[in-house]
């Protein structure tokens, strides 16, 4: 990080305070430093092995108090009464469900109100809070960022070392700022910002940084819009994303099941406000993206960075001068079934998924809904919604959000990881194109075979309302008429 | 437990000539549902193997220990399950000019070493492999140097991973003799810090 005399960043603060031992030595030959970790989110995938390892050592685990799991990757959306059909994927539920029993983890599973997506969980909860670090074996926990903690996803190995020290050998990361100044236009959101900064930097432009989003533009959003920006930090490559905590922070976190009440409230509040960067403080490096002339942005290719404005065509290999990044753009083509200059508006997809640990929160719902109602779904396309937790399910419910999508020829599912990485049954088939509000665009994340351009829940709804990648301004404006009649209807 | 010693390893080098391989490439995520640490070998790169000309499908590069893969390579998921993979298939070294994060420790704590080579050099490494299939490439973790024909390349890697790839250490077991240290934080952290239990909803 950045020299001792100047200032401190948010992130270097939050390191610094959870140092429980120095690293020996300055420059290259530095040692890590032993960071405490405040809250470890657990889910069934990366687990198993973790806790296997503590039980052949004859570990404890350190601190269940500051431990929880939930079951999300391998839940089924459809029928979560019945039995797990797929035998692995019930094996490591109940693996999880055996190993939290055992070393008494609090744990959250299908069928529990609190259930769902790790990283819609810890937020919902009120356990993800400003100053804490946080860690998961998932490498979306760069969503809890949005609160000004320091969070980011481990490996197996690492998850182990947890668990039995409470702790994690690490040396310090660099920092990146990333200015986002102006406002956004209507149908642009926190998803565009975010696919735009990857494009601008690289898959690996945020490598050994943690990033800060400052500005503007990112003090406008929501702390929900917040957690879809850091969430996808990991994308760039980095290790982590934050936003310092300021009113809307505050505003969230206020009466939630495990924020902190009366004089803990007051307190917590006065150290959270010390939590931003300094005026005098160096980062690193630095990023600056214009929020108002920012348009709705998607992805044709195979990694996060080969996106484009939705109002822009199809790039040519030609275009990229780097021999990689040509022969790059030129697999990703073949892959994607897609010829250079196409407009990115004439792409019809067969699937638009809306949910994932990027966008899958309740705003993200309303906004879909929003744009849906009193419209007709395309007949060719498949429209998935997957809340990211039970609670976010019931939320939705409460609010007639559900009888929108239903109405609208969407299927309403339970909550999970569900279709951005297929563990579960939802899955795209060979060839089959989708418009999708998660996070990678990578060769068969989505099921083998399958296409994947990522959008926010905005381009999601306008597309499967036109079949073709869109955006609300595509549309033709709501029959307000038929609009009522639907309405009427549902409510009868 | 303690992690196999690293000091020197010679091996038939693979041209991976490919950027951006994410960890969804080198094992996608159906393989990840097993609870084991080991046994993955059948799911490294299982979409590419089932195409006849991946590089892997070729002898002799099928019997390959070194990996020279292109740069940002190990993107994406955290999963170790990416690392356990490549060892199981019989990998022990990766060349890139530039690894993701996550991927890069996760090999640490694994006994794979994930050494940065200049892309340049890769290039150099990828002309000789494919002109000379079956060149082995010897990796010293001692010097820091990879050797390929008559080409030889420094490479990077951070000097505690390095220390503890060469004396085959165990992280858990390094933290835990600091173990009063961590007691005596745990004393001065906040009593409004958030505990999981007992569990409020």
């Amino acid at each position: 990080m950045a020299g001792t005399t100047a200032g401190k960043t948010l992130a270097e603060k939050v390191w610094n305070t959870h140092v429980v031992r120095k690293g020996d030595g300055e420059g290259a030959a530095q040692q890590p430093d032993l960071l405490y970790i405040d809250l470890h989110l657990v889910h069934e995938v990366t687990s198993p092995q973790a806790f296997e390892g503590l039980r052949l050592a004859g570990r404890p685990l350190r601190r269940p108090d500051l431990t929880i799991a939930t079951e999300d990757h391998n839940t089924p959306t459809l029928d979560i009464d019945k039995p797990i059909a797929d035998p692995t994927s019930r094996t490591q539920i109940e693996t999880l469900r055996a190993n939290c029993k055992e070393f008494g983890v609090r744990l959250h599973s299908l069928g529990d109100a609190e259930q769902g997506i790790v990283h819609v969980v810890g937020p919902q909860l009120g356990l993800t809070q400003p100053g804490l670090t946080v860690v998961c074996g998932d490498s979306h926990t760069s969503t809890h960022g949005a609160f000004g903690a320091l969070a980011f996803g481990i490996g197996t190995s690492e998850v182990e070392h947890v668990m039995a020290t409470q702790t994690l050998s690490l040396k310090p990361f660099k920092t990146m700022a990333i200015n986002v100044e102006g406002t956004l236009r209507p149908g642009v959101t926190s998803k565009d910002i975010i696919l735009a900064v990857i494009a601008k930097i690289g898959t690996g432009g945020g490598q050994g940084y943690v990033l800060e989003y400052r500005g503007s533009a990112i003090r406008d959003l929501s702390m929900e819009a917040r957690m879809t920006i850091c969430n996808m930090s990991i994308e760039a490559g980095a290790r982590a994303g934050m936003v310092a905590p300021d009113e809307t922070t505050f505003e969230y976190l206020k009466g939630r099941p495990h924020a902190p009440e009366g004089a803990d409230w007051d307190a917590a509040v006065e150290y959270w406000q010390t939590l931003r960067t300094e005026d005098d403080a160096e980062f690193d490096a630095e990023v600056f993206l214009d929020a108002d002339t920012l348009e709705p942005f998607v992805t044709w290719g195979t990694n996060p960075g080969q996106g484009v404005s939705l109002s822009e065509s199809v790039p040519s290999p030609e275009d990229f001068a780097d021999e990689n990044a040509k022969a790059s753009a030129e697999r990703a083509l073949t892959y994607m079934d897609l010829k250079a200059g196409t407009p990115m508006k004439d792409i019809r997809v067969d699937t638009v998924f809306l949910g994932s640990c990027t966008n899958s929160r309740i705003e993200d719902l309303r906004i879909a809904a929003d744009i849906i109602r009193g419209r007709s779904k395309d007949p060719n396309i498949r429209m998935m919604v997957v809340p990211g937790s039970a609670r976010v399910r019931l939320e939705a419910e409460a609010e007639g959000l559900d009888q929108v999508f239903k109405d609208f020829g969407a299927e309403w599912r339970f909550a999970g990881c569900s279709m951005c990485l297929g563990m579960n049954p939802d899955q795209l088939a060979p060839g089959e194109r989708c418009a999708s509000t998660s996070n990678r665009n990578f060769e068969g994340r989505q099921g083998k075979g399958g296409r994947t351009h990522l959008v926010s829940p905005v381009v999601a709804a306008a597309t499967a309302v036109r079949g073709t990648l869109s955006s609300p301004s595509d549309l033709d404006p709501v029959d307000e008429g038929q609009a009522r009649r639907l309405s009427e209807t549902s409510a009868a | 437990m303690t992690m196999e010693k690293f000091t020197t390893h010679t091996g038939i080098g693979v041209p991976l000539r490919q950027s951006n391989v994410d960890t969804d490439q080198i094992i996608p995520a159906v393989y990840l549902k097993r609870i084991t640490r080991t046994g993955f070998e059948d799911a490294l790169f299982s979409a590419w193997r089932k195409k006849d000309d991946f590089i892997l499908n070729q002898e002799p590069f099928n019997r390959g220990s070194v990996l020279v893969a292109g740069s940002d390579f190990g993107t994406g998921s955290s999963r170790e399950h990416a690392v356990w993979a490549l060892k199981d298939y019989g990998f022990r070294v990766v060349l890139s000019s530039r690894f993701a994060d996550i991927f890069r420790g996760n090999s640490g704590k694994q006994g794979l070493l994930a050494a940065q080579v200049a892309q340049d050099d890769i290039e150099l490494i990828w002309k000789e492999l494919e002109n000379h299939p079956g060149t082995e490439i010897t990796v010293d973790l001692n010097s820091k140097t990879v050797v390929c024909g008559t080409l030889t390349a420094p490479f990077e890697i951070d000097d505690y991973t390095r220390w503890r790839l060469l004396e085959g250490l165990d992280d858990i077991g390094l933290t835990l003799q600091h173990e009063e240290e961590i007691t005596s934080y745990e004393a001065t952290r906040p009593s409004w810090k958030p505990k999981t239990l007992p569990a409020r909803s």
